[in-house]
């Protein structure tokens, strides 16, 4: 374990409370724009752009820590465990999307059809309405926007999980060249796997414009199209950050940051990759494939 | 910041605004969350005051009904996301790393974002109460599709859950790493104060627990929004799809607020009772199977939903289930104090009031896990009784014991034995008062929520109402007797109870501002507990 003879304590640091602010007028922002406030904008821009500052000055610093060799081995662990536990207090959150695609599918839409308890239900408010998934015409009709027809699995997002699996199987390579301190080779895979990252989003939005405005298929389409966005949405935009945290490793690779045996970000960023990955599975087999 | 350039000093506390609100020191921090917990605590409590204040008759007399439901809704959130919670926190923070030989958390600088995120969230959902439409009035569980009715506070109420939810992982996150990294050599798992290990587990049930409520007030946002119709059967969702969110959630949550507690009854008892602590092992399994057990029983709160018969009956079992470990504790509690050399200081007191009241509120909880049974007193306040007994006179208690008997480390000084007693007599007598009579409210069929009752339910309201003016007013003892104590009094001995097992007693009371700055050498006599 930890070497036990030295603790590191970091000095009081303005960058917490700095945050706190930030989310608290990014929060703020948010909840005027959607009252419809007329300054909204402004609060939540200011909000956006505190947060980014927040991490940008924040990590600064505890890479400028690092790297003047301040760490030992017990914080480095103490940082793995909080990455770890927070890489899973994500996929809890996922979790309760996912929940939802299942109550959905497994007891709302077929009690609305009319079995089990959902008789009455089906009998007296939507007699005519068929539990069908994906559900293209929801019980109530008139409200909805019904879609055309949903995304094939057997397509883009087919692609997209060879694109999301091979990027998991360069960041590995790029973690070997890493441990082997073979800093060009680490640079390229690593640079590969920013790009598939990088191509997924692409994908991943021009399926959205294509199903938005060809298929019909909207947010307010019913519960398909609510778990639809609401789940590869999430996905799409943690994809987007760890895209953006592999762009920054890839640049610490760059100015030669990441030892053999000390290089903690690096494997930060590859945890979090391979849990964007595993969910896009559970994804591609419960959204769209099953 | 400037952390490069100033010289390490490590024996002098920073001074001024600084030292507050850039502080990576525990206690500093585990001071700010009590003092936070505490102003919660009496702005929940007013809030309380107006509640009881309506009800002590039949009829509108002082707010209009609207306003009463963002009373009750506000003093929910406020009391367990404000009050209990962030105290649990305090005194992890104070106590995990002079428990465990720590010389802080281990991740001190996300230990000041989890506290400081707490004044602005709770800024967010106090502002509510102004806004147009009224501040949040559906109840803290926030059911669609009644809480989508709510006006401009409603998005301010879903982001005030998750800046909570950021802050509360972020703490539980630094209490996992803290306890599984930073212990003193010597200090193994199963050598661990049990305080330590409820917290412990306790962290996971949060970090388990929370982003589920964050999706599913996510969901909330999106379906008043954006369209979607998670909650919506005309959609092909279901309403009730958002209580089976919210309450696999929701019981967690309510073990949140009470493995601490019992993990600070299970230190004061032995220290009081000159004995150790009977089934040390038994406690801490009892512990971790109460935590698993608590994300399978969530639906007992939604038996008359109109569930399949199955999932009644699952749900049923289940909660019964759980109460075999609470009963092995509780079993374990008596046995340390029997044939114990007893004495009955103010912490001792409030933790056999907790014993003595809690069961009760477990008893009642039982009640409430019988399907059937539940159908008549689901949403009355035979609720409202069961969880006060488990939540005041149970986690509250624990509390106000836990700061009665760790005062002398923090203050370096003994607090007033004699006003605290008083303290103590006083909160139990109005605790009981306030609410035992609510227990036959809600058998002769009171519901919950409504500022108005039939006048049959007249004189038990008054009843407890009395009890709730004179409780409220007690807790003012409280504050003077804890400032009296920062102030000055008895000086405290290290070791400030003759009983007490610990690390946390072998440093000086007050407790200088660093500790164990290099791992303390372990004796056996320093691991017993
Ligand atoms: C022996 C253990 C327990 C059992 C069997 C139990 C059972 C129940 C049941 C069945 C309900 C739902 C009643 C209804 O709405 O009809 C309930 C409500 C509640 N319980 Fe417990 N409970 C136990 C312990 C606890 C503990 C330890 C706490 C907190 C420290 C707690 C806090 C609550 C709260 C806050 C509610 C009300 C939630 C609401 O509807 O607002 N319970 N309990
Ligand atoms: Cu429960």
């Amino acid at each position: 374990m930890a070497t036990k003879d030295i603790y590191y304590i970091p000095e009081g640091s303005k960058w917490p409370i700095f945050g706190s602010f930030a989310l608290f007028s990014l929060f703020i922002g948010g909840a005027l724009l959607l009252n419809g406030s007329a300054n909204a904008n402004t609060v939540l821009y200011i909000g956006i752009a505190l947060v980014a500052y927040m991490f940008v000055g924040w990590f600064n610093e505890v890479i400028g820590e690092s790297r003047s060799g301040k760490y030992n081995q017990q914080v480095d662990v103490s940082f793995r465990m909080g990455m770890g536990w927070f890489i899973f207090s994500e996929v809890m959150f996922f979790a309760a999307f996912f929940g939802a695609l299942y109550y959905a599918r497994m007891f709302s839409i077929p009690w609305l059809g009319g079995l089990g308890s959902g008789t009455a239900t089906h009998e007296f408010l939507w007699s005519t309405f068929e539990a069908t998934w994906p559900l293209s015409v929801t019980p109530d009709p008139t409200n909805f926007d019904q879609p055309k027809d949903v995304i094939p699995a057997f397509g883009v997002p087919a692609i997209n999980t060879l694109i999301l699996l091979t990027s998991g199987v360069t960041v590995t390579i790029a973690h070997w060249a890493l441990k082997a301190n073979k800093r060009a080779t680490l640079i390229l895979w690593l640079a590969a796997t920013v790009i598939l990252g990088f191509v997924f989003v692409f994908f991943q939005a021009e399926e959205y414009a294509h199903a938005y405005s060809d298929l019909n298929l909207k947010l307010s389409s019913g519960i398909y199209g609510s778990t639809f966005y609401m789940l590869t949405g999430f996905h799409g935009f943690h994809v987007t950050m760890g895209a953006v945290m592999l762009l920054v490793i890839l640049l610490r690779s760059f100015k030669g940051h990441f030892s053999k045996k000390d290089h903690f970000a690096f494997e930060a960023v590859a945890w979090y990759w391979h849990f964007v990955d595993v969910v896009w599975l559970g994804l591609f087999i419960f959204v769209y494939w099953v | 910041m400037s952390t490069v350039a100033h010289e390490h000093d490590h024996h002098h506390a920073p001074s001024g605004l600084k030292r507050w609100i850039f502080s990576t020191n525990h206690k500093d921090i585990g001071t700010l969350y009590l003092i936070f917990s505490l102003m919660m605590f009496f702005i929940g409590g007013a809030m309380a005051m107006i509640i009881r204040a309506e009800l002590f008759q039949p009829g509108l007399q002082f707010v209009d009904p609207q306003f009463y439901n963002s009373m009750v809704t506000v003093h929910a959130l406020i009391m367990i996301f404000g009050a209990v919670m962030p105290a649990g926190v305090g005194l992890a923070n104070w106590m995990i790393p002079l428990m465990i030989g720590a010389p802080d958390m281990a991740l001190p600088r996300m230990n000041n974002m989890s506290f400081w995120i707490l004044p602005f969230g709770f800024a967010l959902l106090i502002s509510t109460l102004f806004m147009n439409g009224g501040g949040p009035a559906g109840g803290w569980t926030m059911y669609p599709p009644l809480v989508l009715q709510l006006g401009d506070a409603f998005p301010f109420l879903i982001f005030t859950v998750h800046i909570l939810g950021v802050s509360s992982i972020m703490g539980a996150i630094n209490i996992i790493a803290t306890v599984f990294n930073m212990r003193a050599p010597g200090m193994t798992l199963m050598k661990m104060p049990l305080f330590v290990w409820t917290w412990v587990i306790t962290a996971f049930l949060l970090i388990a627990s929370l982003p589920v409520f964050a999706g599913a007030v996510t969901m909330l946002l999106t379906d008043k929004y954006f369209g979607t119709s998670f909650f919506s059967a005309a959609g092909g969702g279901d309403p009730v799809l958002f209580q089976h969110i919210f309450w696999f959630f929701g019981h967690p949550e309510v073990y949140i607020l009470a493995l601490p507690a019992f993990g600070i009854i299970s230190t004061i008892i032995p220290t009081f009772s000159r004995k150790p602590l009977f089934g040390y092992a038994s406690m801490v399994y009892a512990t971790a199977s109460i935590a698993i057990l608590s994300f399978f029983v969530w639906a007992h709160h939604m038996f008359t939903v109109g569930m399949p018969i199955k999932g009644e009956l699952f749900f049923m079992y289940a909660t019964m289930l759980i109460s075999v470990p609470t009963g092995v504790k509780v079993f374990n509690w008596i046995a340390t104090m029997w044939k114990g050399a007893m004495t009955f200081e103010t912490p001792m007191l409030f933790s056999i009031a907790f014993v003595i009241l809690f069961t009760i509120g477990g008893f009642s909880g039982l009640m409430l896990g019988i399907t059937p049974v539940d159908f008549q007193y689901h949403d009355t306040y035979f609720v409202v009784a069961h969880f006060h007994y488990v939540l005041l006179t149970g986690a509250i208690f624990a509390l106000m014991a836990a700061v009665y008997y760790w005062l002398p480390k923090w203050t370096g000084y003994m607090y007033d034995e004699k006003l605290g007693k008083i303290h103590f007599w006083l909160s139990t007598i109005a605790a009981n008062v306030l609410f035992f009579p609510q227990h036959f409210l809600g058998l002769a069929g009171m519901p919950r929520r409504i500022p108005d009752y039939n006048i049959q339910f007249a004189d038990f309201n008054m009843i407890s109402s009395i009890g709730g003016f004179a409780y409220g007013l007690s807790q003012l003892l409280f504050v003077y007797i804890v400032i009296k104590c920062a102030l000055g009094g008895k000086k405290a001995k290290s070791q400030a109870w003759e009983g007490a097992k610990g690390l946390e007693w072998t440093v000086p009371s007050p407790a200088p501002f660093h500790t164990f700055e290099t791992p303390p050498k372990l004796t056996k006599a320093m691991l017993e507990h």
